[in-house]
Formats: structure tokens, sequence, C-alpha cells
């Protein structure tokens, strides 16, 4: 990398366009859709930032990355210090390079953003990291010497994940406890092979047992073992337990055979691998038209499973206009390019079945837009007589995640929200049982991983706090 | 991974496995479930435990060859490890003093059943205890049955063994009998629970049924388990396995039962295809 690109005076305002599948050839397969910046497109890419002094990019990061320094070590050509920069602040900048709202959060406020293209932080964020992963060869980071403390951590989404690796370079003794026989949480069994390769997580679950952290899985915390057994044995526990509890829409037919929440859609595809049935066990029903309620990442994610499924027909059935959906806006763009035929301002009012209790339609009625509420969206609000039916083998209801209650109902002493969330203490992840933190989903309920790695990060320095004055 | 100490073919198509699972053991309580995967490939099934040890930390439990997955288990020896086991997952049978219950087993229900029996007659209940099978040679664990209760009563269809008859013709009779009955538990095949609900449902007299829906995680996490229950729906997995007998509706529970019946054929035969273990 002895060639330095030159930094233009004048802003350049494209973007180096991300390559990726084509849509036509990725609709069927399971392959990540981008393919990745290359070298010099990162470094092209990275050259277009002003560097700004007052660096808005970083206000807009929920962690405080380090963006111009990481993007400038990347424009110079020094990947090394570019993925130390980043790694500074983000325990896992593969995933979230790929997964993050960039668009609502640093490019959002990029200052190239008014005239042209903002910066593609997320793009040089996954381009660096992947390249320490594939080429720069992933080190072990210097850990202090051991405390003799012990911590357990229950549940490995990227919330528990952040708090294993902080704590365990804290010198403390790390366990780490998932119900499930895989680990990653959501990453694992929610967000699919074609948005963020498995791999990614392997990598890093690796590097953590390097580290020393000692993964349990089949480990149901609650009914297996009390938070007051892990007490017992551990100095702390923290609590990343997710928000794993499917909301339905509570319609006539959904109990129907063939209706699916997207959890356990996306579960029996992602971690039980059903679209590799039979040579996996676990299988799936193969729509042919398969219809998804709701407009977040969750339902991008399943519509374009169903797509990888082999169904014709993939719809999704979002009562907003296409401005109010949540999920990322690179998420809806592919869908669209891959063909997803969305049914917007459209609520479904009964799923139809036939005389086996199997879906074989589903009745949906307009919607208009009324004032804003609120938190600012624009109230839907049907409009009578306008319902009408259409055929679908498959309904998928992605309408997002309330907390699960395993663990707080066998723990009453934990506090938590009207809506079953635990309450914790911003700041230092403290919950109403002495020794026990929690973070990311269980308490902010669904939200985004980079707020559960911010959470776990807060937690973990809490935790080596207490620890280290105990 | 998890050994396989014990397993034995203790019927046609009957199976009961004894599995080293210490950290299930400590928590284990009767009518609980484990989810079991053979290997990396499997589904995740789940299996209602009929027994736990807690001295050498083993759990048993029995089941029929249904499918694929069950196939997997079926095909183990002793000795081997399975890749998962997961649990005590589901909320435990309630087993206070009612005064008299009837514990009625079929199918893997038989051997479940027991650890149920015991916790009601060691509440200070009369346990009276029913167990059913086609024919006399499908029935198992006999001893385990009678030494659980106060009275046990067998029933085949056939009437080659006890009385002829299933588990809500012994019901009847018992009625008829003038036994006061306070409280009936069902562990068997959804058929056997609808049957007893329906058998019980004029006197009033409260049914629990345990429900092995199709599950997938068995946390609460997917919803594949969901029921409709006095027109609420529930998760079998993380609200049940126990429900009221009559108010759940049977409808829902076998169409959902029966949604993966064709690609279990494709599964069976695909694996016939390939090289068998
Ligand atoms: C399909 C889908 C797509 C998404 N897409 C995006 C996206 O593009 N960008 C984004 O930022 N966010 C996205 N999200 C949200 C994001 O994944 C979550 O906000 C994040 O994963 C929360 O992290 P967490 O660590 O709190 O919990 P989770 O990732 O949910 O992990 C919790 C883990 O704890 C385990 N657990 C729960 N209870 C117990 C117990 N009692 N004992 C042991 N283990 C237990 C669970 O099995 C699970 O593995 C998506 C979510 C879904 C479902
Ligand atoms: S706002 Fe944009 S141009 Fe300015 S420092 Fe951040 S990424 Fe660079």
């Amino acid at each position: 990398m002895s060639e330095q690109p030159k930094r233009p005076r004048k802003p350049v305002l494209k973007m180096v366009p991300m390559p990726e599948q084509p849509p036509e050839v990725r609709r069927r397969n399971y392959r990540e859709v981008p393919l990745g910046y290359s070298p010099e497109q990162a470094m092209e890419e990275a050259s277009r930032c002003l560097q700004c002094k007052n660096r808005p990019c970083v206000s807009g990061c929920p962690v405080g990355i380090n963006i111009p320094g990481f993007i400038k070590a990347i424009a110079d050509g020094d990947f090394r210090k570019a993925i130390t920069v980043l790694k500074h602040d983000n325990t896992l900048p593969a995933v979230c390079g790929r997964v993050c709202p960039q668009s609502e959060q640093c490019q959002a406020r990029c200052v190239l953003g008014k005239k042209g293209d903002p910066v593609a932080i997320g793009n040089l964020e996954r381009f660096i990291a992947d390249w320490e992963r594939r080429e720069g060869g992933m080190e072990v980071p210097e850990l202090a010497p051991p405390t003799g403390k012990k911590v357990a951590v229950v549940g490995s989404g990227p919330a528990g994940l952040t708090v294993a690796a902080d704590c365990v370079r804290n010198g403390h003794a790390v366990t780490v406890f998932e119900a499930l026989h895989q680990l990653g949480g959501v990453l694992r069994y929610g967000i699919p092979e074609f948005r963020m390769p498995k791999e990614i997580l392997d990598a890093e679950v690796g590097m953590l047992e390097k580290m020393g952290v000692e993964f349990r899985t089949d480990a149901v915390i609650g009914p297996m073992l009390s938070v007051k057994d892990l007490l017992g044995q551990f100095d702390a526990v923290y609590l990343g337990l997710g928000a794993g509890l499917p909301y339905f829409m509570g319609i006539p037919g959904e109990n129907l055979a063939g209706v699916y929440s997207a959890n356990e859609y996306l579960t029996r595809s992602n971690l039980m691998k059903a679209y590799l049935f039979p040579q996996y066990d676990t299988p799936i029903i193969r729509g042919r038209r398969v219809a998804v309620i709701g407009g977040g990442n969750v339902a991008m994610d399943s519509a374009r499973t169903a797509l990888r499924l082999g169904a014709e027909d993939v719809y999704v059935v979002y009562r907003r206009s296409r401005k109010e959906m949540p999920a990322r806006d690179e998420e809806i763009e592919h869908a669209y390019q891959e063909g997803i035929d969305f049914h917007l301002l459209r609520e479904p009012t009964r799923i139809l079945g036939d005389d086996h209790g199997n879906v074989v339609g589903m009745e949906v009625i307009k919607m208009r837009l009324g004032e804003p509420d609120s938190s600012g969206r624009h109230r839907p609000i049907p409009i009578p007589g306008t319902e009408y039916a259409i055929e679908l083998d498959v309904v998928v209801s992605a309408l997002g995640n309330g907390a699960n209650s395993l663990l707080t109902k066998l723990t009453p002493e934990l506090e938590t929200n009207r809506r079953g969330n635990i309450i914790a203490d911003p700041e230092t992840a403290a919950t109403s049982i002495k020794r026990v933190y929690a973070g990311g989903d269980i308490v902010r309920g669904a939200a985004t991983v980079i707020l559960a790695m911010g959470d776990g990060r807060r937690a973990a320095r809490a935790i080596h706090e207490y620890l280290t004055n105990s | 991974m998890y050994k396989i100490v014990e397993k034995d073919q203790i019927a046609p198509n009957t199976h009961l496995v004894t599995v080293e699972a210490p950290l299930v053991v400590h928590r284990a309580r009767p009518g609980q479930f484990v989810i079991v995967m053979v290997d990396e490939r499997s589904e995740r099934i789940p299996y209602t435990l009929s027994g736990w040890n807690k001295e050498d930390g083993t759990i048993t439990f029995v089941f029929n060859e249904v499918g694929r997955s069950t196939r997997k288990l079926v095909d183990c020896r002793e000795g081997d490890s399975i890749y998962s086991v997961v649990g005590p997952l589901g909320v435990p049978l309630e087993t206070g003093k009612v005064g008299t219950v009837v514990c009625a087993g079929g199918c893997y229900g038989i051997g479940a059943i027991v650890p149920a029996a015991r916790a009601f007659r060691e509440a200070g209940n009369r346990v009276i205890s029913i167990i059913e099978a086609r024919t006399a040679y499908l029935l198992y664990m006999e001893k385990e049955n009678e030494d659980a209760c106060d009275e046990l009563i067998v029933a085949t269809g056939d009437g080659s063994r006890g009385m002829k008859g299933f588990a809500p013709e012994a019901i009847r009779m018992l009625l008829e009998r003038g036994e006061q009955i306070d409280e009936v538990v069902a562990m068997g095949c959804t058929f056997m629970a609808k049957t007893v609900s329906d058998a019980t449902r004029d006197k009033q007299i409260k049914t629990i049924v345990s429900l092995s829906p199709i599950m997938v995680d068995g946390t609460g996490m997917c919803g594949c388990c969901r029921l409709d229950v006095g027109g609420e729906t529930k998760f079998a997995c993380v609200d049940g396995p126990f429900f009221d007998g009559h108010k759940v509706d049977w409808g829902v529970l076998s169409a959902r039962g029966a949604a993966y019946f064709k690609q279990e054929r494709d599964s069976i035969e695909y694996s016939y295809a390939g090289v068998r273990r």
C-alpha cells in the first residue's frame, strides 16, 4: 500500500457503489448479497471523507466510534491501524458494518450527505473487519492478569458477547450460558446467511474462546439453574436474554397450519437449516405464495427467505407507507430489487383456512394515514368497505417481539416494567438484585445490535468497577 | 454431548432411553420435558420425562418412533452420545392435595405419568392410575405404575389384559362404581387427551391434559407450539404443557400437528436412500 490516493480538494459527491450479486441470481441462493469493497475501492471511498473537525458522524454512533480516525487510516492504506481504531469502541465491527441502521445513525449526519452521498461508513467498517478476518489475521488482544473473579453471562447475543469480551479482557473468568444449542442469539437464529454469513459469528466466538471464555450451550437459566444458583457460583451475573417472544396480531385464523411467527420461520431456516431439508431434518413449508406482515428488518429477512425457499410470489403487507418502514434502507431496496411485491397501506383482517386447518389466503383492508402520533409516525386508519382477499399458502407474522418471561417469572425479585422488560440502570446496567446486571433487548424491548453492544460495554465497565472494589 | 446409559425397546415401537444430563436433573419436576437433538442435523424434539435420578444425574424418557428424528434416536446404542439435551422445560404439573386423582397414561404417557402419580400420592391424595394400550403386548412399566398409585387399572382395546376399552371407558367405569373423582390428569397422544376430556365434561371434573404440539426452541421464542385454549392463544412450551382439557381447541391442535406429514415422509425416504448407520 505504498501509493497513497490523493485527497481531492473538492468533495466527491458520489459514493463508490458496493458490488453485489445481481438480483435475479441472488434471489435463489443463500450467499451474501453485497460482495464487499476491494482495497482500492475502500481507499477511494475513504478518501472522500472530509475529516470534519466537529465530527458529526461520531455523535450519530451509539457507541461513539472514532469514525474519521478509522476512515483516515483506510485512506492511508494502514489497515492494521484502522481495525485497531475501530475495535477500540466496537467489538463486533464485521456484524455492525452489515446490520447497523447507518442511514439513520452515522451516515445520516455525514456532512457530505447534504449535497451528495454520505461517506459509506458501514461499507468501510465491514471492509476493514473482513480484511482483518481474511487477511490480517485476528490477533488475540492482550488480557489483564487473572483477577480470580468469576462472571456469568446469560444469553449469547450481541449484548452477552460484548460483556464476555470486555470482562475476559479485564482478567475475569467468564462463562456464557446459552439456552439454544448454538451461540449468537439473533445473529444466529434470526439474521439470515445472505445478510450476515455465520462464518463471521463463528470467527468472533472462536476468538472469545481463545481468550478463555467458556461457553455452555443447552443451558437454560431459570428452569435449569436459577439466578440465585449462579450468584452462588459467580461474583456477578449479566442477563442478555434478548426479546424472544413473538407478537401476533390477534386476528382470526392466526393459529392455522402455515402461519408462522417470523422467529419460527427464520429459526427453522437459519438455526435449523430447513433450507437444506432433507439433508437437515427440520422441515419448513415451502409456500408458492407467501405473505409477510410487517415492515421492519425482520419482515424483510422473512420475505427474502421465502423467495430463497422457492416461493413464486412474496408479498410484504405493511399498514403504513414505505417512508414509515422501520427496516434499513438497504434491505428494503434489496427486497424491491429481488421482486418482493409490497402491499403498502394494507392491514390483515383475518387469515383464511380450508377444512383441514391449512392457510389458503388472507383478507386485508386498505388504510390511509392520519395525523402523526406521539412518536411522529402517521397513524394508519382503515378505510371501511375496502377489504379484499389474497390467495396464499404461508403467512409470516413479523410484528416484532416482546420480553420473554421464562427467566423473569422464576425470579420474582427481579424488577420488570409493565411490558415485562427488566429494569436496569441506563449507566451501570444494575438491576434490582445486587450483583445482577442486564442489557440489550430484554431491557430496551426489541432494538438494535449496536445498542445491545453498547449496553454490554457499559455493563462490563460497571461489573469491572464492582469486582475491583469488592 | 450427553451419553446414553440405557436404551431398551420396552414394547413394539416403544423405546426407553436414559441419558446423562446432570444439570437437567437438578430441578426436574413431574410433567416437565426436555428438548433433544441426536446430532447437529436433527430436529429439536420434546420428550416428557418419565424419571430422573439425582444420584447418578440421569434422565429417562419413553417415546414412540414416528419419523426421521425419532428413528435417529432408535438407531443409537447404549454408550453413544447425543448432541443436545436441554431442560427441564415447561411448567411442572401442580400436584397439590385435592382428594382423589385419576392419572391416565397412554403411549409415552404410561411412563411419563409415573412421577405425576407419585407426586400426587406424596401430597396425600388417593391416586387411581389408568394405563391404556391397544393390546396387552403394547403395555410396559406396569410395575412402576402400580407402585406409584393406590389402585391401578389396566385397559386394553381388545381386552387382552385388564378391562376392555381405553382410559375414557375406565373413567366411566370408576364413575359408575361411585368414585368421587376430584381431578383427572391425562398424558398421552392428542386423541387420548381429547377422549378423556370428553369423558369428564358432563360431570365437570377438572381435567388436565398434557399436550405435545410441534416445537422448535421450547423456550417461548418461536411460537410454533401455540394452541387455542378457551379462545386464547397459549404456547405449550412455556404456558403448558398442561391445559384444561375442556377448553382446548382440538381442531387447531391436530391441524398444526399435521403440517409436516408430507415432509416427514420425504425425510424418511431420503434417509433410507442414504447410508443407514
Ligand atoms: C430477524 C431479525 C433481524 C434483525 N435485523 C437487525 C438489523 O439489521 N440491525 C440491527 O441493528 N438489529 C437487528 N435486529 C435486532 C437485533 O438482532 C437485536 O436487537 C439484538 O440481537 C439484541 O441483542 P441481545 O444480545 O439483547 O439479544 P439476542 O440477540 O436476542 O440474544 C439473546 C440470547 O439469549 C438467549 N437466552 C434467552 N433467555 C435465556 C435463558 N433463560 N437462559 C439462557 N439463554 C437465554 C437466547 O436464546 C438468545 O440466544 C434484528 C432482529 C431480528 C429478530
Ligand atoms: S461526517 Fe462524513 S465527512 Fe465528516 S468526518 Fe464523518 S464521515 Fe467524514
